[in-house]
């Protein structure tokens, strides 16, 4: 009985922690780093939104944007991002979660690189890893610089670009210095193919 | 993707750095927050709210009925707040959360665990984000600290009932520690790129010609404390490997290094606390060593690129992302399995099959190298006490751990601890195989599919939250294994620590004598890390087999 009253007096100091922690920890911190925020980088607090050429909001640079179909054909005229285990779409985030013997994986994972060897004119043997795998997202909007370089021939070529403005604007999206060196140099498709919508001289 | 080991040496050499460079100034600010008696305004304004008498220590008795009543008030509180979630404000359009998926996540949270079975874009709204999630964060983190602290004055005093205040010793450390960290590290992570906002954004696909919904939320607030507090539970499905979490390999390498802060940090804390300076760095060299290994086998086993559908890729890629790839990747797998965070930067379900076999080591070996925030350092502290006894066994006088006599009692007490969750994930692992209906759940075949269920309860019991995310475990049988995993490879430990704790408490100090093994300096440490691994080696090694090691070796 001594313990039940103990347990029952523990309960009730319990619930009134709980209550006003919740509204240190679960509200008012929140409101701090919102605050601080929104003050010292809105642009990243916001989603790191990039806008066009006529300055509407047109994609986040963290996050990839297909050139699907809903029947799934990549358009010729941009950029293509990494495969996606969630068809790019935002709402949702997920990784294939296939084990690296997986007949499954196997499968896609050839499928995509005669896709992607067909969409380039290139051998199969060409096609890089990234390019044919899903990354751990299904969000990527990076891919590697040789990949960014085999797609250079085919954008340009759709889009009626010169191959040097298209490689310059390949440069321009590809990361360098430490984050390359921790990570791995890579090219942001999303924000590219934005800059590829405003210089292309057609629609 | 190719494994830059110029980059990995580097960012390995600069973790241990910067967080030796730090273990001393914050272990100091630790042991002075354990050690301080004087209250803060607003914390007595806290206390006088909470019902809270700040000037009273419990026996371990009263601080454990403490700890068990706050958990089982939190599971309560996070079970059905999310079962009303279609009544709350900042839900959406969201309805309550089913009730095997609601009471599975509210015990995740609560034990730190933070298995994720729920999808969270499509689940919790910005309401059960903030105040039910994101506040257990905070304080299962907390409660893990607090557990360690007891245990350490137990140790340090004498012939005493007292081991402090349970609900100080949690808002101390929820307030003066967790939280200010926690916020610097938010504006760090904003900075990097992480969201943080209340709104979605739709922004115009030029490529597809179609409309795309950008979703915000308060990220970089729960990314921080997730990280810093080793809960590991994300603001989205794909964890750390969402950009909008972990937008670049500068803030991947941040968050290792949040994750290992607090941690690597508890060893001095400890020296101090219990006079001995010698004592912690003995503690910290054997976690360093521990990580220095697994981390160097994981960059190894990431490195192999094993696999028939990686060979066929061309070369690793499911499931890194780009802007990562191995390195980054394989520093922070180790990390978070080694502590027991289990967050992830990359799909563990696609890494080569030994480096998966690392990650389940590292948790195998009780997270301790640094492990989970204060539950690192107990289970440490334990495994000492073990230590001890097999050298007092060798030498044949009775053990002594730091002036406290290891009687029958303290040993049985440690032997039961390192048998709790070895017996759990090998129990219900061994269920679960026995079931078809629990099996197909588990789509893949072969080793592979024994690997996903072992990993599932290994993760569970040991509070990592790591997943092979191959396996659904929304549904029933599931949601109550796991949820029963998290539960008793949470409490049943603590029970064990805090009856630890109150009877050392207890004792007066034994003077040391030419017979007491010292423990500190490499010898101990070496019988430490021995026994650690041979512990973990005996328990586990006949199921690692039939996983990882099957798949791994027999390609």
């Amino acid at each position: 009985m001594n313990t039940l009253t103990g347990y029952l007096r523990q309960a009730g100091t319990a619930v009134r922690f709980l209550l006003f922690a919740t509204l240190v920890l679960g509200v008012a911190y929140h409101l701090a780093v919102f605050g601080a925020g929104q003050l010292i980088a809105p642009y990243q607090a916001n989603g790191s939104i990039i806008k066009d050429s006529a300055g509407a909001p047109a994609a986040s640079a963290l996050i990839a944007q297909t050139s699907a179909n809903d029947a799934g054909a990549q358009d010729p005229r941009w950029f293509h991002a990494r495969p996606s285990a969630v068809k790019w779409d935002p709402a949702s985030s997920s990784a294939s979660n296939l084990g690296p013997n997986d007949p499954k994986l196997l499968d896609a994972v050839t499928t995509n690189r005669s896709a992607v060897a067909a969409a380039e004119g290139i051998s199969a043997l060409d096609v890089p890893a990234e390019a044919v795998t899903s990354s751990g997202s299904g969000l990527d909007p990076d891919i590697s610089p040789a990949y960014a370089r085999l797609q250079i021939p085919r954008v340009a070529a759709a889009q009626h670009l010169s191959a040097g403005t298209v490689i310059s604007l390949v440069n321009k999206h590809t990361t360098g210095g430490l984050a390359a060196f921790l990570g791995q140099p890579s090219v942001n498709v999303t924000a590219l193919n934005v800059d590829l919508a405003a210089a292309a001289p057609s629609k | 993707m190719t494994f830059n080991s110029a980059s990995f040496v580097v960012q390995v050499a600069a973790l241990l750095i910067v967080l030796a460079a730090l273990h001393k100034p914050l272990g100091i600010y630790l042991a002075r927050v354990f050690e301080g008696t004087a209250s803060s305004r607003p914390e007595r304004l806290f206390y006088r709210l909470a019902g809270i008498d700040a000037g009273t220590e419990q026996a371990w008795s009263v601080y454990l009925r403490s700890v068990l009543a706050f958990s089982a008030v939190s599971i309560l509180a996070v079970f059905v707040l999310q079962r009303l979630q279609g009544l709350l404000p900042g839900s959406g359009s969201l309805p309550g959360v089913d009730p095997w998926i609601a009471m599975n996540t509210a015990i995740s949270f609560v034990t730190n665990t933070n298995w994720q079975t729920y999808v969270p874009e499509t689940t919790v709204g910005i309401f059960v984000q903030m105040t039910l999630l994101a506040v257990q964060n905070f304080l299962s983190a907390a409660v893990g600290i607090v557990i360690v602290v007891a245990l350490i004055r137990g140790i340090a005093r004498t012939r005493t009932q007292r081991l402090g205040n349970f609900w100080v010793d949690l808002a101390r450390t929820s307030f003066r520690i967790l939280l200010p960290i926690a916020f610097v590290a938010a504006v760090v992570m904003i900075l990097g790129g992480v969201v943080q906002n209340f709104w979605a954004t739709d922004v115009n696909n030029h490529a597809a010609g179609i409309s795309q919904t950008i979703p915000g939320g308060p990220v970089a607030s729960q990314e921080a404390i997730k990280i810093l507090g080793t809960n590991g539970g994300g603001y989205f499905n794909a964890n750390s490997a969402h950009p909008f979490e972990n937008p670049n390999a500068l803030i991947s390498l941040f968050e290792v290094f949040l994750l290992l802060l607090i941690p690597s940090a508890l060893p001095y804390a400890f020296g101090r606390m219990v006079g001995d300076q010698r004592q912690g760095y003995t503690v910290a060299a054997v976690m360093g060593t521990l990580w220095l290994a697994s981390i160097s086998l994981m960059g190894w086993a990431v490195a192999s690129g094993q696999g028939t559908a990686t060979a066929a890729a061309g070369g690793l890629g499911e499931g890194f992302e780009q802007r990562f790839g191995p390195v980054p990747s394989a520093i922070f797998a180790t990390s978070t399995t080694l502590t027991s965070t289990g967050a992830v930067n990359a799909a563990h379900d696609s890494l080569p099959p030994l480096a998966g076999g690392v990650a389940m080591v590292n948790m195998m070996l009780g997270e301790v190298a640094p492990g989970g925030t204060g539950s690192g350092l107990y289970g440490l502290l334990i495994l000492s006490i073990i230590s001890v006894f097999i050298a007092g066994l060798m030498v044949g006088r009775t053990p002594e751990y730091l002036g406290k006599k290891i009687g029958p009692t303290e040993m049985k007490l440690a032997a039961m601890y390192i048998l709790v969750t070895p017996a759990l994930v090998l129990a219900l692992a061994g269920i679960t195989v026995l079931l078809p209906d629990a099996m197909a759940n588990a789509p893949a075949t072969g080793p592979h599919q024994f690997s996903e269920v072992l990993y599932a309860f290994t993760s569970a019991s040991n509070n990592n939250g790591s997943a092979f995310g191959g396996i659904t475990t929304s549904g029933p049988y599931f949601s109550v294994m796991m949820g029963l995993a998290m539960l008793l490879g949470r409490f049943l430990p603590i029970v064990l620590v805090l009856a630890l704790a109150g009877s050392l408490a207890r004792q007066g100090k034994v003077p040391a004598s030419a017979g007491t093994v010292p423990t500190h300096g490499p010898l101990f440490g070496g019988l430490l890390l021995g026994v650690t691994v041979i512990l973990t080696a005996l328990s586990y090694f006949p199921a690692l087999t039939l996983g990882p090691l099957a798949e791994g070796l027999l390609k």
